[in-house]
């Protein structure tokens, strides 16, 4: 210290005032990104949800209309089906992926000779890039040189146009999120099964409880946390998905496989009313806050564990 | 009953049998694009599925890399992809450091917001993103695509990052400062080289995400400033889809990431059920 002029006063609160606002230096950059490119563009929705602007036309010129979108939404069907849709999509393909994920999981827990090579295989559909993965899966669906429809042909089925008609365009949607992500359930769930206390798992079994027994009221409730949060992040990934589907059938035939978030982003960039299309994000956003929410309650990790 | 009987090998057989199968279904469909990419047009278009045996051609990488702005696509990813990394990995460190090591106002609130802008879904974005570049007329478009990608990313980083920190006994920066260190030569000579691994899961997600992201990169960048999963998507036309080259396309947009996996399957699966199991 070459503070001359100091007296023992300034030297000793010195340091203590700067230590106090350290802490601000370092979170202040990323607080910063985070309020710019996320908190800002949601109150952003919120703002251009009150105004009729549309694609190719100043924004100073768009006409304030209120909540008038909001009323609008209300009887809007497009809006509802797109929920209904997202709600079907999220029942369908989360209770398939955590009934296959968790089974599988309990069948094949028990560490075993080559188990890294099958995770890292495992693990592969959610590297992939999400518009490869619409990609492969439109090549797969394709009616005339779809892979699927030969295999079906050849087991005395017949051929689909399967991205062409409602139900199976769902079907196929359906289908392509749970070959992504039953891996991801079934990993987690295997390093939540690992991670148990083999003490209480031995007890139970010297208890003389049956293999169902101890699935179902020893394994099960102690990763029932494990299972909400999987189950909370995927009903959270369904409202947020949009790129498989905008590849793989562009929300179509009809809006019969287009998610809420495919109807925000169709509805701004394709018929154009950005102002309308916000009004829809403040409901996108006011679901997934309250999943979020969701998950805060069920055990913040940031939470002051000592044994995080 | 006979749930752990691990020396069974009817048991054991009957194990790796499922894996197997499991494996194989995952893997086929990414196998199909590869092979894809090296037929031909004829065996593009021919109905009967040709797993193996045929004989490859690289013409249809020879198309994309010649004909289409590949290399500038190429460059253009790979810029994203590194600097929001390299941003998300500095500023995140930071803040995941101070979360977990010091005390101050608000320091439970940045937390659990933290959490809470996690969640924003791309598709609210895309609206203010593109009114933000109308209304600023901003044409710096890789600029402004790594910007947003390091805030998608940060809240991640930062959550990954605070529990590592976590994890490292805070005697070893007590005895530091002791020793008369100051709180950045704690960070930086103390801290970092624990936290390697860490720094790899986060980097890892955080290039991921930025190298494969579409919808932002569909609506910020213009023809110069396209990423490759913009380019690939390029490839379907109004007349149809060119299967062989967008396959091409999907292999090379892959290798990064199958890389990543391949080398560091650990980290990654480290990161995946942080949240689940720690929560």
């Amino acid at each position: 210290m070459t503070d001359f002029t100091a007296g023992s006063v300034a030297v000793r609160t010195r340091p203590r005032d700067l230590s106090a606002l350290i802490p601000y230096f370092f979170i202040l950059p990323a607080v910063a990104i985070m309020l710019a490119g996320l908190v800002y563009p949601v109150i952003q929705a919120f703002y251009l949800s009150f105004y009729d602007w549309k694609i190719g036309t100043e924004f100073s010129g768009a006409p304030y209309v209120g909540f008038g979108h909001f009323i609008r939404m209300l009887g809007d069907e497009n809006v509802w089906e797109s929920i209904w849709v997202t709600i079907r999509f999220g029942f369908w393909t989360i209770s398939i992926e955590m009934f296959l994920g968790v089974s599988l999981a309990l069948l094949l827990e028990k560490p075993i000779r080559g188990a890294s090579v099958f995770r890292t295989i495992f693990i592969l559909p959610l590297m992939v890039s999400p518009v490869v993965v619409g990609l492969i899966w439109r090549y797969l669906f394709d009616a005339r040189i779809g892979w699927i429809n030969y295999y079906l042909v050849q087991v005395g089925l017949e051929p689909q146009v399967w991205l062409g008609d409602a139900d199976l365009a769902f079907f196929a949607i359906v289908f392509t999120d749970i070959w992504q992500w039953t891996p991801f359930i079934f990993i987690i769930v295997i390093a939540g099964l690992q991670a148990l206390p083999s003490e209480v798992l031995e007890a139970s079994k010297i208890d003389g409880a049956n293999w169902w027994q101890h699935i179902l009221f020893v394994k099960l409730p102690m990763i029932r946390s494990i299972l909400m949060i999987a189950l909370l992040m995927r009903l959270i990934d369904v409202f947020r998905a949009l790129e498989v589907m905008y590849i793989l059938t562009g929300g179509g035939p009809g809006r019969s496989t287009e998610l809420l978030s495919l109807h925000i982003y169709n509805r701004a960039f394709d018929t154009q009313q950005l102002g309308y299309a916000s009004a829809i994000s403040v409901l996108l956003i006011v679901i997934v806050t309250t999943l979020s929410l969701g998950i805060l309650r069920m055990g913040n990790p940031m939470k002051d564990k000592s044994d995080i | 009953m006979a749930a752990k009987q691990i020396d069974n090998p009817l048991h054991i057989w009957g194990h790796y049998t499922a894996l197997i199968v499991l494996a194989l279904i995952t893997l086929a469909p990414i196998w199909v694009m590869i092979a894809t990419g090296f037929k031909d047009d004829v065996l593009v278009q021919q109905k009967e599925p040709v797993w193996f045996f045929f004989v490859p051609t690289v013409e249809n990488y020879e198309y994309i890399m010649t004909r289409g702005k590949f290399d500038r696509y190429l460059w253009n990813s790979v810029i994203v992809g590194v600097s929001a990394t390299f941003l998300t990995l500095l500023f995140g460190g930071l803040c995941a450091y101070a979360l977990a090591r010091t005390e101050f106002k608000g320091r439970v609130f940045v937390a659990n917001s933290t959490l809470l802008v996690r969640m924003v879904p791309p598709a609210v974005l895309a609206v203010p993103a593109f009114a933000m570049v109308i209304n600023f007329s901003l044409d710096a478009d890789l600029a402004v695509l790594i910007f947003f990608y390091t805030a998608l990313n940060l809240p991640f980083a930062i959550w990954l990052l605070f529990g590592f920190y976590k994890q490292i006994p805070v005697e070893l920066e007590e005895a530091a400062i002791v020793d008369g260190a100051t709180a950045l030569q704690v960070f930086f000579r103390v801290l970092l080289p624990l936290m390697k691994s860490g720094y790899a899961v986060a980097g890892i997600f955080t290039f991921r995400i930025a190298w494969n992201e579409f919808i932002l990169a569909l609506l910020l960048t213009g023809r110069t400033s396209r990423t490759l999963p913009v380019g690939a998507a390029g490839f379907i036309t109004d007349t149809g889809v060119e299967w062989g080259r967008i396959m091409a396309m999907g292999t090379l947009i892959v290798i990064p990431p199958l890389l990543f996996t391949f080398f560091a399957a650990r980290q990654i699966i480290a990161g995946m059920t942080a949240g689940a199991v720690k929560g």
